[in-house]
């Protein structure tokens, strides 16, 4: 099943306000993608336009070859699942399932046995009977899954869906999550804020920021070559520092300390945190600038430093990459 | 140095103190339930008993008398005026709540989901209240110069052509008294559908949509199921102030018409309290048995 989905120049305006400007992208059928950025970047108001539940302003959004810009949500082929899951309360998890078959005229019986499948499908055929309120969030969002998978869409449209769990149980879904895609061969688009959810999902990431896609990528890609300033600090671990011969975005586990001759920038120590498999160190260096490095536990208490402490930092020319903005 | 040393000593020792003082919970409970059942005591519980009371007494042209007789509920279930009011009542009472729930349930849908912006939302919902700033009979009577014979209605509608001659109908019969119940009643619709309705997520709306379902469909599987509590609570509100009511039937039949409230009064009138306190006892217990069956269908618990 081919089901590409391109975002042809897409934009969204409310009033003067551009939530998102002419953004171009071609989501690969049967991939993971995720869609990351900072809250007001326009990743969710995108994938609300590709479901179908905000008008765009310009621009087209092609499902399969179609253009779907301006289908009803339930006829572009795709089905979402919403930030708070939005189960209809008043219904049994088995109904709130096969809503959608109901809708269509589909009969009891056939509904019950697809809903069953479908629950099965996400580990839940056994609490159909139960109303949405009387389940955990994880069960709940199970549920939310399967209303969204029965519908047979080419790409689920996921906005946010591990926000409202708790820590422990956000690892253990996000693992459900992709060996369901997986298993399904749907492409899932994945809205998040967060970078580590991203790049444990995702085969491709989209950053996006101030309505635009600041870089797009496989998840390796992103975080080893980050090519804006932006992008580096969202995703983390990275240091933008600003040399002589421009910007450059660094690892902070790719610098080592040096003394001063062999260093090619030299601070001072001002914090150092024990994150036990790691240390992290900050120093202060030329220009005000503060530079994050990352030490294994074998390295830092094999040369323990004290807070204060001149230093020097060393890193191979290949890991520093020189960022366009 | 002193005060510091002091503070933890005397602090230790005010729960102590206070602990010296205090009353068991459950009676501080009680105390505090006190004042609001004292109120209802004095003002509800204890005039529904006297009225209880009376409606076993015995009555003359001229007197009253204290006894303990059937009397007056006997008269009351032998005549057959009893079971037509009766009848009127329940009639008002279901075309009425027909049409204030119709109305009210599209003026709270066009609020909740139509309006976009709060401002406007509150703006509307004032207007709504507007009419609440007269006083009911007012509001009544505002309808005579307007349904009447030679009045706007008729003579309007004599200059288009409509009709040749005024309609009859339109005042001083079961029309304008139901007419009057709803522009009365209807707000008493609205606020409490408005109210769930408002509290409706969203993305329900947007999921609904997203599975294929249609305007009407997410409207009658999703809006109404969720939107039952506000208008059990709107249907009890109608309910029991038509069946109470006396006036806006007398106003508005042209003391035509009669409800059970219209036989109370009736009776009050000619100074025959016991059996007036037997209507309104088998009026109370009526109204009881229409809520209590209300109940069995929907929880109104969660939205009090």
């Amino acid at each position: 099943m081919k089901s590409d989905l391109k975002l042809v120049n897409v934009t969204k305006r409310y009033g003067e306000t551009v939530a998102v400007k002419s953004i171009n992208h071609h989501f690969r059928s049967g991939s993971y993608a995720c869609l990351l950025g900072p809250s007001g970047c326009g990743k969710s108001t995108t994938l609300r336009m590709i479901a179908g539940h905000e008008s765009v302003s310009d621009g087209s959004i092609v499902l399969d070859g179609r253009d779907v810009s301006y289908l009803p949500p339930a006829k572009r082929g795709t089905a979402m699942m919403f930030q708070s899951y939005a189960l209809f309360p008043h219904l049994s998890v088995a109904d709130n399932v096969s809503f959608s078959l109901k809708m269509k005229g589909v009969d009891a019986t056939k509904r019950r046995t697809r809903a069953m499948e479908m629950l099965e499908l996400v580990d839940m055929a056994k609490l159909g009977d139960r109303l949405p309120a009387q389940l955990s969030g994880g069960q709940q969002q199970r549920v939310a899954l399967a209303r969204a998978l029965i519908t047979e869409p080419q790409v689920l449209l996921l906005d946010e869906p591990l926000s409202a769990l708790d820590p422990f149980l956000r690892i253990r879904m996000r693992a459900e999550l992709k060996k369901l895609q997986r298993e399904t061969g749907i492409t899932f688009i994945h809205v998040t804020h967060g970078q580590d959810e991203a790049l444990a999902l995702a085969d491709e990431i989209v950053v996006m920021n101030n309505a635009v896609i600041e870089q797009a990528g496989p998840a390796r890609e992103i975080f080893d070559a980050p090519r804006t300033a932006f992008v580096a600090k969202f995703i983390g671990a990275h240091n933008v520092i600003a040399l002589p011969e421009g910007k450059v975005a660094l690892r902070s586990d790719a610098i080592q300390l040096t003394d001063a001759q062999a260093a090619q920038l030299s601070g001072r120590i001002t914090a150092i945190e024990y994150q036990g498999t790691h240390v992290a160190l900050t120093a202060m260096v030329a220009g005000e600038q503060e530079v994050t490095v990352l030490l294994t536990d074998k390295e830092f208490f094999g040369a323990p430093k004290e807070t204060g402490e001149a230093i020097g930092l060393a890193w191979d020319a290949r890991s520093a990459h020189t960022l366009s903005a | 140095m002193t005060a510091e040393t002091d503070t933890p000593t005397a602090s230790s020792a005010a729960p102590a103190a206070r602990a010296g003082r205090r009353l068991p919970a459950a009676m501080v409970a009680w105390f505090q339930a006190a004042p609001l059942a004292l109120v209802l005591g004095a003002f509800l519980v204890l005039p529904i008993i006297m009225i209880v009371i009376v409606s076993f007494w015995g009555a003359t042209e001229y007197s009253i008398y204290p006894a303990f007789q059937f009397d007056n509920y006997e008269f009351l279930f032998s005549s057959p005026v009893t079971y037509k009011v009766f009848f009127n009542t329940f009639k008002y009472a279901l075309i009425t709540w027909a049409a204030t729930l119709l109305i009210g349930f599209t003026v709270a849908y066009f609020l909740a989901f139509h309006v976009r912006s709060l401002t406007w939302q509150i703006a509307l919902f004032l207007l709504c209240t507007i009419p609440f700033w007269t006083s009911n009979i007012i509001r009544m009577i505002s309808w005579i110069p307007f349904l009447g014979r030679n009045g706007i209605a008729n003579s309007t509608l004599i200059s288009w052509g409509v009709i040749d001659e005024p309609l009859e109908w339109l005042l001083f019969s079961d029309f304008s008294v139901i007419l009057a119940f709803v522009h009365l009643y209807t707000l008493f619709m609205v606020v409490p559908i408005f109210n769930t309705m408002m509290r409706i997520d969203r993305s329900l709306i947007e999921a609904s949509y997203d599975a294929g379902a249609t305007g009407w469909q997410t409207l009658w599987h999703v809006i109404v199921p969720l939107t039952k509590p506000g208008i059990m609570i709107g249907t009890i509100f109608v309910i029991t102030l038509v069946m109470g009511d006396f006036i806006t039937v007398r106003f508005m039949s042209g003391s035509q018409s009669a409800n059970v409230g219209r036989l109370i009064s009736n009776d009050i009138g000619l100074l025959q309290y016991p059996s007036a306190a037997a209507t309104a006892v088998v009026l109370l217990v009526t109204v009881l048995l229409v809520i209590g069956i209300l109940l069995r269908f929907v929880d109104i618990r969660k939205e009090l």
